[in-house]
């Protein structure tokens, strides 16, 4: 896949999009907002968004981060576990584990006796661990969007099958089109077009973001990872606009079907169920979570453990990651950022996620031009 | 901080912070402060230390031995001198296997034979079984300085050179704790540096190996400390095929993972070519490139900068904090 | 969140349980999302998971797409 990091075709891209933007003769120019965590790191780790702004082009982030959506009540109830279960193994992708409470994070606490904290890559570890060691509570930290929910409930349903009573999971599942739905309502951002993430969209389709052309009269592309797939995705997305036809693009056909996968999506809902779950920043959104149905209700490790509901959000004092997540401000603008909040100190989990922007923004830096 | 965490030991700020902070402030001693990889002491004397926690002992390319002597051997190297003689301290948990350790000793036999280095002197600990990690080796080295980093040297246009690929070492580890159901041919790059000595003496200006924390906390902490800014291009980075696979794979940035047999040099600018070809003479240096330069055109003094692959600009910052298990 | 790699699969078991090779990496993966894979068949690997199969065809287009742009910058186009 080289060729999509070609500088040569990159480089005609970007006059390509600089040309539509030319043509277009808005000011301020087009805003985009890419939703996908993993899109805005691909974007600063290469260098593009510079390149794109000189371009005529602002990328702003959306809220596709789990573990930065994801309250800091749920990150207390997995430390709970981890510091009140005696015996168990706590499972958990990196990210989550850094994340500051005002507990500590999964990190820095001090685990119960016999208990530890695994750092995971597929949910799959866990519920082997599971298997090898029936007298061990072996709990899944499940944090995602629908790229991950499908592999969560399959682990679930595996446990349920092979009476792994020792599994269970603390779900923090999180759906991708409520929450756009609800950043166009808001209306807090102006927003002129959407970058869909591809990867959600390889489980789901390009239908559930239908609305946002048909309701919103808003342009999309669903796109790739490499470089290449974002700017032509950018690029389709100010062809919309030119001709005033916003409809959802499909730019990374080699990777997805536009009808999605219905195997995963089957998996996904015969596990889970929506419901209206609270999100960092953005509050209560109608059917933008999932949790457990009663079937499977015994694998939830709420319940298990006697953890009560996620009350209040309760994130550190002065944090602005909720107004970062909704795309009101850039890292920059928060008042901590890169002074008490840095990746190593970190105060919210914007900084800790590897796709959080606040760490994105750290490491990556807004930016360079040469010196005159 | 009133208790140490993991990430003290981690090789990124946390640990720069404290070694500043409550080492070198308690010592006020300076050829301390100046935290090269040796100290380099007057007579002509190059001393440095490093303490091996490796989990697991054993790893394709490698073992805790030989890392200990590598190890040491190449802080000498990179700080100007020959390496001559190591000290040999072991920490061993009650209940080691036997074979165990002497695996591990023939493995630092044989290291220090390869890297011409004897073993002169020594101590052996044993602590309850649970409170040492089966074995922790700490080794100090002494060597004869023939040449002497400095970075008072560097001009704008010296090239900065990498001796190899990156990440080798950290992944090889990482695979060997059967973490994340994945295989790969990748082994320990832990190999002694020796081939670099002779640059001393054609113009080298500064050394340093590529580990904890990796190629870009190396390169940053040398840029911070220089009236220029340092260029690099993304593109000449060396990677092995395993590396770049597993990068993607489990989403960590090469630029940041350790290796145990690689070093940055900066060379002037007219002697870059012939050590680049000096290097590549050598089986270990096959791979050498000329990655970047301290220059002028883009950056503001002290910063590290990256041209990436796609052609835009960006900061190199250093690694802050690591997830990784141990691997050095 | 969506870090998912293209990978072609090596072995295939009846559980779902399989192998794919990434760049000379030797993965193991979950193939129970997408039954229709076969040996040979290139997907997108999440989490240890294969969440889609690659159509080929699409792949070779966007590769010439991309040779193409590359292609129109040299002659300064």
């Amino acid at each position: 896949m080289k060729e999509l990091r070609d500088p040569k075709a990159l480089h005609g891209l970007l006059r390509d999009i600089r040309e539509r933007v030319g043509k277009l003769g808005r000011r301020p120019g087009p805003r985009l907002m890419e939703v996908c965590g993993t899109h805005t790191m691909a974007l600063f780790k290469s260098g593009l968004t510079p390149l794109l702004a000189e371009a005529g082009v602002d990328m702003v982030s959306g809220p596709g981060c789990p573990v930065c959506i994801t309250p800091n009540a749920t990150h207390e109830a997995a430390i709970a576990i981890l510091t009140g279960v005696e015996g168990a193994t706590l499972a958990a992708f990196g990210d989550m584990t850094r994340v500051p409470t005002r507990k500590g994070s999964l990190q820095t606490v001090v685990p119960a006796r016999d208990s530890r904290l695994r750092i995971v890559y597929s949910p799959e570890e866990a519920v082997e661990e599971a298997k090898r060691d029936p007298a061990r509570q072996v709990v899944f930290f499940g944090a995602g969007f629908e790229t991950t929910i499908p592999a969560i409930a399959f682990t679930v349903r595996r446990a349920a099958a092979e009476g792994l009573g020792n599994f269970s999971v603390l779900p923090a599942l999180w759906l991708v089109p409520p929450a756009l739905r609800a950043v166009l309502e808001a209306k807090e951002v102006a927003v002129d077009g959407f970058i869909y993430p591809g990867h959600v969209s390889a489980v789901i389709g390009a239908e559930p973001y239908e609305f946002v052309a048909r309701d919103f009269g808003v342009p999309g592309a669903i796109a790739g990872f490499e470089p290449g797939d974002i700017l032509l995705a950018v690029r389709s997305v100010l062809d919309q606009m030119a001709e005033r036809k916003p409809r959802v693009a499909l730019e990374y056909s080699r990777a997805i079907d536009p009808a999605g996968n219905p195997v995963a999506r089957a998996m996904m809902t015969e596990i889970f169920e929506p419901f209206d779950a609270c999100w960092r920043g953005l509050g209560t959104i109608p059917a933008s979570g999932l949790r457990f149905r009663k079937k499977f209700a015994g694998f939830d490790a709420g319940p298990r453990f006697g953890l009560g509901e996620a009350a209040t959000e309760r994130d550190l004092a002065g944090c602005r990651c909720g107004d970062v997540l909704r795309g009101i401000i850039q890292p920059e603008k928060c008042p901590l950022f890169r002074k008490t909040c840095r990746p190593d100190s970190p105060l919210g989990p914007c900084m800790v996620s590897y796709e959080g922007s606040c760490l994105i923004h750290f490491k990556y830096g807004p930016g360079l031009r040469p010196v005159s | 901080m009133t208790k140490i965490s993991l990430e003290v030991g981690s090789g990124g700020r946390l640990m720069r912070e404290f070694i500043a902070g409550r080492i070198v402030r308690a010592f006020r001693d300076p050829l301390l402060r100046e935290l090269g990889d040796a100290a380099l002491l007057p007579g002509g004397l190059a001393f440095t230390t490093d303490s091996y926690v490796v989990d697991p002992l054993f790893f394709p390319g490698g073992d805790i031995g030989r890392l200990a002597v590598n190890g040491t051997v190449n802080d000498l190297v990179v700080s100007g001198a020959k390496p001559r003689f190591l000290s040999l301290a072991l920490i061993l948990e009650e209940g080691l296997e036997g074979d165990i350790l002497d695996r591990v000793i023939r493995s630092i036999r044989s290291a220090a034979a390869k890297a011409g280095v004897r073993i002169v002197t020594g101590d052996t600990k044993v602590v309850r079984r649970g409170q040492g990690d089966k074995i922790y080796i700490n080794t100090a080295g002494v060597g004869a300085s023939i040449g002497r980093p400095c970075l008072g040297k560097i001009r704008r246009g010296d090239k900065i050179i990498l001796t190899g690929t990156l990440g080798d070492h950290s992944l090889a580890v990482m695979l060997a704790r059967g973490d994340f159901g994945l295989t790969s041919k990748v082994r320990s790059d832990c190999a002694p540096l020796l081939f670099l000595l002779p640059l001393w003496t054609r113009g080298a200006k500064w050394m340093r190996d590529v580990t904890r924390g990796g190629l870009a906390t190396v390169l940053f902490e040398l840029a911070e400390r220089l009236p220029y800014p340092v260029l690099i291009e993304e593109d000449r980075v060396p990677l092995s095929r395993p590396v770049r696979s597993a990068s993607e794979l489990l989403g960590i940035d090469p630029l940041y993972m350790a290796c145990e047999g690689k070093a940055v040099i900066v060379a002037p600018a007219a002697g870059a070519d012939d050590f680049l070809r000096r290097l590549r003479a050598h089986p270990l240096g096959r791979k050498a490139a000329i990655i970047g330069e301290v220059q002028g055109r883009v950056g503001r003094p002290g910063e590290l900068l990256l041209r990436t692959a796609a052609g835009g600009l960006r900061l190199l910052e250093p690694l802050t904090s690591e997830l990784l298990p141990r691997i050095c | 969140m969506c870090l998912a790699v293209p990978a072609k699969i090596t072995s295939k078991d009846d559980s779902g349980q399989g192998t794919a090779d990434h760049m000379g990496s030797e993965v193991k993966v979950n193939l129970v999302l997408v039954p229709q894979a076969k040996r040979g068949d290139w997907v997108i690997i999440h989490a240890g998971f294969a969440i889609s199969v690659m159509n080929a065809r699409e792949a070779r287009e966007t590769l010439r797409l991309f040779k193409e742009l590359a292609a129109t910058q040299d002659e300064g186009a």
